[in-house]
């Protein structure tokens, strides 16, 4: 195991409660922050390098800085809690089993960026969680961590705790922040950004949980500290959700400096895969990052070993490479088919496409109506043709990143995996009893038998 | 005006005022140049954005930050910038990007433009001949809805509908309550009032004008007659609730429909009620001030078209005198003679010039 930042006293008993926090050294980032002036604050961030944890992966501290600030007008910070990709859960876990660090986050940035009013909009599904934050919010306010004057300094802030209805949709900041001013969950055409007008026509901050937690170690250590952690820009540690045909499936975190093959493999991670089965793909970074198979994943099309970090997964574009993405780690093993797998992806884009623009809106659907009549056996050979070209059509001309999101998986699936398509489509019959297996997607490295 | 940026759209420069949109600037020039909009309606806040036809690419972001835009942009709601250059029909990306939008939005339309009141004066119609395919790859079933009667004077046919927002945004800022939105979400997404409730708000008749398609009718119009048969013209009456200013679609003497006026953009210059629009259906309501000016985008120009030259007016230049076209043959039989040569006869010909043979 490498470095814990965020995870390291996850183990500790009751670490959920105010009282075990504490005697670990929680809320110790809000005391020394709230002696140093906000921006101070944000210069730190910005010196840690962090970057956003929600899945761009966009430098937090330039998106802070961004924030207008007029005068007269009450800011906000949001926390991003609809963590709905599938694939992701790793922010459920955080806030599950640490509470207070999420909190103590929160007050350190919305002391950074002036909010009095902040806001943690969590997913709807995640049914049991808001009261866990909830029970915490109250203890860190019954011992002055938050409410009118914290610590002294003349800084109020409150956290509010919303709860979603169930809409991936509002994962997207603008529609998050739409949602949270209790209207429909549509996103909003940008510009204006929200760190110009957000939440209620405010300058607004929309932060992943993730991101926020990773402002206490940054504040504890110092900027440049924490920048030592980790390989050029991917600083600092990630939480990985990791899910699939693994021997360990949970939540990781890494220092981005370890490589894909070691984080599949070893077994301080996720001990390799079952039954003694080959890997055949695996999508980095959540559902909507584009999959990847086995000799891509573990080797750049350069030839070089694929790291665990921002640029290394993304090398190579799309063309040969991924993305980070939100953490979601879905492996699959040779016994899983690509096309069901893309098809049930689809359905999921198609379902949760909020309808606003028309690409979106109209090609999700059409596209989860090819793969399924590709996977129950009535495809026809130009279908792939058409799934290209109508992911083509929806990518870049949405309103939102769903449209893109929607689009990346089957892109790459018809990329990386075209023969496994047109063998479902050759072998209609065939395919519905059985799985293309590895092919040529092959795993190039030996594996232990366990 | 105090401050004028220049903007160059397709290689034609104009100069428009700060804040302005893409859109806004290229119908300033105005022709080919114009991108298409289905959901963007300038005098409703907030629309626009949502259909993706109007998206355009821009080559140039400003004189200050010269450069590209990464994505394609909707023209709509991005304001322009001084010595922005944007690529609308020269740009093979937009023209391909925009033929994808006008097929997407087709998948799942019904195409009964045979039996659909707003045929004719649709806009999808418009656009889809111009920047549409004639066939559709969509192989699959068409999502369907029930026809639901929103109110005494509105039928809404979901199956129709684009969901622009246009209506919603109508219902939302001109009448005082909010009455109706969006329900559901993705492909199942539909317009509906809150569970059924009626449309009954003097001014909501105005959706029906600003629907882009035929998903939203008016009843008293419906299957009475297609709109190019009927003649546009303009009139008022003094309304006490609305400026009365109207078209009515006329058929002889029959008020068949009454709508708002329409600019070139098809958009309303004037909302009216629902007194004007539904109830006056007699010619002596209303003053009438004459023919419409109806711009020659559309069928329902068909038969009115403005600036068209009649033959009186050109003929004597082309063939050097006055034409006499009255003529005096009553039989085919009478002329029906090989001895005589028609270009021969000097003016026009006259059932005495076969006589005399």
């Amino acid at each position: 195991m490498g470095i814990q930042l965020l995870l390291e006293k996850s183990k500790v008993e009751n670490i959920r409660l105010y009282d075990v926090y504490r005697r670990e050294g929680g809320y110790r980032s809000v005391e020394k922050a709230l002696k140093m002036s906000p921006d101070d604050i944000v210069e730190e961030v910005k010196k840690s390098g962090l970057r956003g944890r929600g899945g761009a992966g966009f430098p937090t501290g330039m998106k802070w800085s961004f924030l207008a600030k007029p005068e007269g007008v009450p800011r906000h910070l949001v926390c991003n809690a609809d963590e709905s990709e599938p694939g992701t859960f790793k922010d459920r876990y955080l806030m599950e089993f640490l509470p207070h660090l999420l909190i103590e986050g929160l007050i350190v940035s919305s002391y950074a960026l002036g909010s009095n009013a902040t806001y943690i909009y969590i997913r709807g599904e995640y049914a049991w969680i808001p009261d866990i934050l909830e029970q915490a919010i109250a203890e860190a306010k019954a011992n002055g961590w938050l409410g009118k004057n914290i610590l002294g300094t003349g800084f109020d802030c409150e956290i509010y705790v919303q709860r979603g209805a169930g809409a991936y949709i509002c994962g997207e900041e603008t529609a998050l922040i739409e949602s949270l001013e209790g209207k429909r969950g549509n996103p909003r055409i940008k510009p204006p950004f929200p760190a110009i007008q957000g939440l209620w026509m405010r300058p607004t901050v929309v932060n992943n949980v993730e991101t926020l937690a990773a402002v206490v170690p940054i504040i504890n250590m110092g900027g440049d500290e924490y920048a030592k952690i980790g390989v050029g820009k991917s600083t600092g540690t990630k939480l990985l959700s990791v899910c699939g045909n693994v021997n360990k499936p949970g939540v990781y975190e890494i220092d981005m400096t370890i490589s894909v093959e070691e984080f599949i493999y070893s077994d301080a991670y996720c001990g390799g895969i079952p039954n003694g089965k080959k890997l055949k793909a695996c999508i980095p970074g959540g559902s909507s990052v584009p999959i990847l198979p086995a000799n891509l994943l573990l080797k750049t099309a350069k030839g070089e070993t694929r790291m665990m970090n921002y640029e290394s997964l993304a090398d190579g574009g799309f063309a040969t490479g991924s993305m980070m993405g939100s953490g979601g780690f879905i492996v699959l093993d040779e016994s899983q088919c690509i096309v069901r797998h893309t098809m049930s992806l689809a359905r999921f884009y198609n379902h949760e496409s909020c309808g606003q623009c028309s690409p979106c809106r109209e090609g999700t659907g059409w596209m989860y109506k090819i793969l399924k009549n590709i996977e129950y056996g009535h495809g026809k050979m130009s279908d792939i043709d058409l799934l290209w070209d109508v992911q083509r059509k929806i990518e870049g001309n949405t309103i939102c990143p769903l449209g893109d999101a929607a689009a990346w998986p089957v892109a790459a699936a018809i990329r990386h995996f075209r023969d496994e398509f047109e063998w479902h489509i050759n072998n209609p019959v065939e395919a519905q009893t059985r799985n293309y297996g590895l092919a040529h997607y092959a795993d190039p490295i030996h594996v232990p038998t366990v | 005006m105090s401050e004028q940026i220049k903007v160059t759209i397709d290689n034609i420069t104009v100069a428009v005022a700060p804040g302005t949109t893409i859109l806004q600037a290229a119908r300033q020039i105005g022709g080919e140049v114009t991108p298409p909009a289905m959901c963007y309606y300038s005098k409703l806040e907030g629309s626009g954005g949502k259909c993706r036809t109007c998206l355009v690419e821009v080559s140039k972001g400003s004189e200050k930050d010269p450069r590209p835009m990464p994505k394609l942009v909707a023209s709509c709601r991005t304001p322009v910038s001084d010595g922005m250059e944007v690529k609308n029909i020269t740009s093979p990306k937009v023209l391909d990007a925009r033929a994808g939008i006008v097929e997407m939005l087709l998948i799942n339309h019904p195409l009964d433009c045979p039996v659909c009141d707003q045929a004719g004066e649709c806009h999808l119609q418009d656009l889809s001949y111009e920047h549409g395919a004639s066939g559709t790859r969509y192989e699959f079933d068409r999502r369907t809805f029930e026809k639901e009667d929103i109110g005494p004077y509105i039928q809404l046919h979901m199956n129709r509908c684009i969901l622009c927002y246009r209506c919603v945004y109508t219902a939302d800022q001109l009448t005082g309550k909010r009455e109706h939105g969006v329900l559901d979400r993705g492909d199942h997404a539909a317009i509906s009032t809150c569970i059924g409730k009626a449309l009954d708000n003097d001014f909501i008749g105005n959706v029906i004008d600003v629907c882009p398609v035929g998903a939203l009718t008016d009843k008293t119009f419906r299957f009475k007659n297609r709109v190019w048969f009927t003649k546009p013209v303009d009139a008022h009456r003094d309304c006490p609730t609305c400026s009365g200013k109207t078209r009515l679609w006329m058929r002889g003497d029959e008020v068949y429909r009454v709508t708002a006026r329409k600019d070139k953009w098809g958009e309303v210059e004037e909302w009216i009620c629902n007194t004007c629009r539904f109830d006056k259906k007699q010619a002596s309501d209303w003053t009438i001030e004459g023919p419409s000016k109806i711009d020659r985008h559309s069928v329902i120009a068909q038969g009115h078209y403005e600036g068209v030259l009649k033959p009186q007016n050109f003929l004597p230049e082309v063939i050097g005198r006055n034409p006499k076209l009255l003529m005096n043959i009553h039989d085919v039989s009478g002329v029906n003679k090989n001895d005589i040569e028609l270009s021969k006869l000097n003016g026009p010909a006259h059932s005495s010039d076969f006589d005399k043979k």
